[in-house]
């Protein structure tokens, strides 16, 4: 048996949830080779080598890999997939546009999304946006899975010596072309491993009234999130969104804003280990999930709040 | 062009999820079923594009047991011209259903098949990638902007570190994200009217498809729960119980 994981990264450098993958992959086996496709992606193959839980880097290097398509990687990872048991990538929306095409390919009942391995055939993953979790077993030859990234602890990064084998490509798929990405660049921490989320919801009225909230992430040196309510409604854009369709996220602390508390929003921030809901319905299904509910407005309880945080001098970063 | 939409028929989003005490799955009798969210933003897409007079035909198929075909009428009462109900019956897996459509594709010979991009009862989100692999036919999954040219499609994806931009060549299958685009309601004359439309039946044995899981269920059970939180009576309060209390800041 041995795992062959897809790295997701940015010819550069890992993508931080391949770490939380690779956790995943080294529970299901030891021998564990990592896959990097790309272009000039010789730094994220070091990157790679150096995880010590990776025994093998495979690096696929190619102009026609410089951007992911799913449609470009997927007869390359099929070329060297044969000697493999099980194919794992994060069940992120990298992840998710992959792993379907390659195990449909293989003839494989893919497993999507998993919270814990129980054993190499048997996974946890949660159904009905997280309101019943299912143990389930694959009986095909070999298995496609991914993996919930904030569900496994990121692997160590450091230290490792694997060794790198250039792979083969495959041919380049000419029906789809990369356009363009618009990707939003934050200093602030990223919404998926941020130790502290603050998100808003449709209470927040607009867009600009965001701000309340950034001046309280700027202090906490949190990850903005937002319900989909919110996203719809046009005050922030949709890489934010929290939820069963949008991002799981596990902080230390969630803080929702304004978010009544739909079970698709419970769906991506439950497992959080501390949660704080402040609305000024009472009766808003967000308190039943909330450590410390504020029944309040928000207008005037985020004002008072970045105050006494502004009191504190002991803020953790 | 012609467009195929699939569409799947769940437990609606509205209804709080119950176990079932065997552990054998979640409790689907009596519950309000309806047709998988972002499904109704694949017909909604697909008929804005053939009133738009890019389209000639919308065709609603799904795959399941004999009250699936609700949702393909419910399709038909808001625009899409026939349907088609696969009969199979049992626990069907993206793969199964994947195969199922790509029997169907092959005789009716869409430009394009919309579908949701996942469902909210297994949230696997497989079904459009792996058609599209079994076709190999180009894929845009999370689709919230469609641009219809000549030949191919401007397609928008929500991806995680914002939106991406790819072109597609038809044929192609899309799946669709909530933001496509705002699913209209049906009239009450259109659902009488979409009981006159045809819809063909056909089964899943009749394809060749065999749809028997692979995967074994084993339980399913309630996830944990958390404990009760309290009410904190003022944001002082709620600062010093996280401060000293929760210790997170």
């Amino acid at each position: 048996m041995s795992v062959l994981l897809i790295a997701e990264h940015n010819n550069k450098e890992l993508k931080p949830f391949t770490l939380n993958a690779i956790t995943a992959a080294s529970q299901i086996d030891q021998e564990l080779h990592i896959l990097v496709i790309g272009y000039n992606a010789d730094n994220a193959a070091k990157a790679a080598s150096s995880v010590p839980l990776v025994k093998k880097v495979i690096h696929i290097d190619n102009s026609i890999y410089e951007n992911y398509l799913a449609e470009n990687f997927t007869p390359a990872i099929i070329k060297h997939a044969e000697n493999y048991s099980h194919i794992i990538c994060s069940a992120n929306t990298f992840g998710k546009n992959l792993m379907p095409r390659i195990a449909a390919l293989m003839d494989c009942s893919q497993i999507s999304d998993i919270i814990k391995v129980v054993s190499p055939d048997t996974f946890l993953r949660p159904i009905y946006a997280g309101n019943a979790f299912a143990t389930v077993k694959s009986n095909d030859k070999k298995k496609c899975v991914t993996i919930r990234p904030t569900s496994f602890d990121a692997a160590p990064s450091d230290g490792g010596t694997a060794e790198i084998i250039k792979g083969d490509g495959a041919d380049e798929f000419t029906l789809t072309k990369f356009v363009k990405k618009e990707e939003i660049k934050s200093d602030r921490p990223e919404l998926g491993t941020a130790r502290i989320v603050i998100s808003g919801g449709r209470g927040m009225q607009s867009g600009d009234n965001f701000k309340l909230i950034t001046a309280i992430a700027d202090k906490l040196n949190a990850a903005i999130g937002a319900s989909r309510a919110a996203v719809d409604a046009g005050y922030i854009t949709n890489d934010h969104q929290v939820g069963q369709t949008g991002k799981v996220v596990v902080p230390d602390l969630y803080i929702a804003v304004g978010i009544s508390g739909a079970i698709q929003h419970l769906a991506g921030m439950k497992e959080s280990k501390v949660i704080v809901a402040i609305n000024k319905d009472g009766e808003a299904p967000i308190f039943s999930v909330a450590d410390y509910g504020l029944e309040a407005d928000l207008f005037e309880a985020l004002p008072q709040f970045l105050e006494e945080l502004n009191k504190l001098n002991t803020i953790q970063k | 062009m012609k467009i195929l939409v699939a569409v799947k028929r769940v437990i609606d989003y509205n209804v709080q999820i119950r176990v079932k005490e065997d552990g054998s799955g979640v409790v689907t009798d009596n519950v309000k079923m309806s047709t998988n969210p972002p499904d109704d933003n694949a017909v909604e897409e697909a008929v804005k594009i053939k009133e738009a007079g890019k389209a000639t035909e919308v065709v609603a198929i799904t795959v399941g047991e004999e009250k699936a075909q609700e949702t393909v009428r419910k399709a038909l009462a808001v625009g899409a011209d026939r349907g088609i109900h696969v009969k199979a019956e049992g626990i069907l897996e993206p793969l199964a259903v994947s195969k199922i459509l790509q029997k169907v594709v092959e005789k009716e010979k869409p430009d394009l098949v919309f579908m949701g991009k996942q469902a909210i009862d297994d949230d696997c989100n497989q079904t459009g990638q792996m058609l599209a692999a079994l076709l190999n036919w180009p894929q845009a999954t999370f689709a919230s902007k469609i641009d219809v040219k000549d030949k191919s499609l401007e397609v928008t994806r929500e991806v995680d570190e914002g939106l991406e931009t790819i072109s597609v060549n038809v044929p192609a299958i899309i799946t669709c994200d909530l933001r496509l685009n705002e699913p209209r309601y049906a009239s009450l004359p259109n659902i009488m009217k979409a009981k006159k439309k045809p819809l063909e039946q056909l089964s899943a044995t009749d394809l060749g498809i065999d749809t028997k899981p692979r995967i074994e269920q084993i339980k399913v059970e309630e996830p944990p729960k958390r404990k009760a939180g309290i009410k904190v009576g003022s944001v002082s309060e709620l600062v010093q119980k996280l401060k000293n209390e929760a210790k997170v800041i």
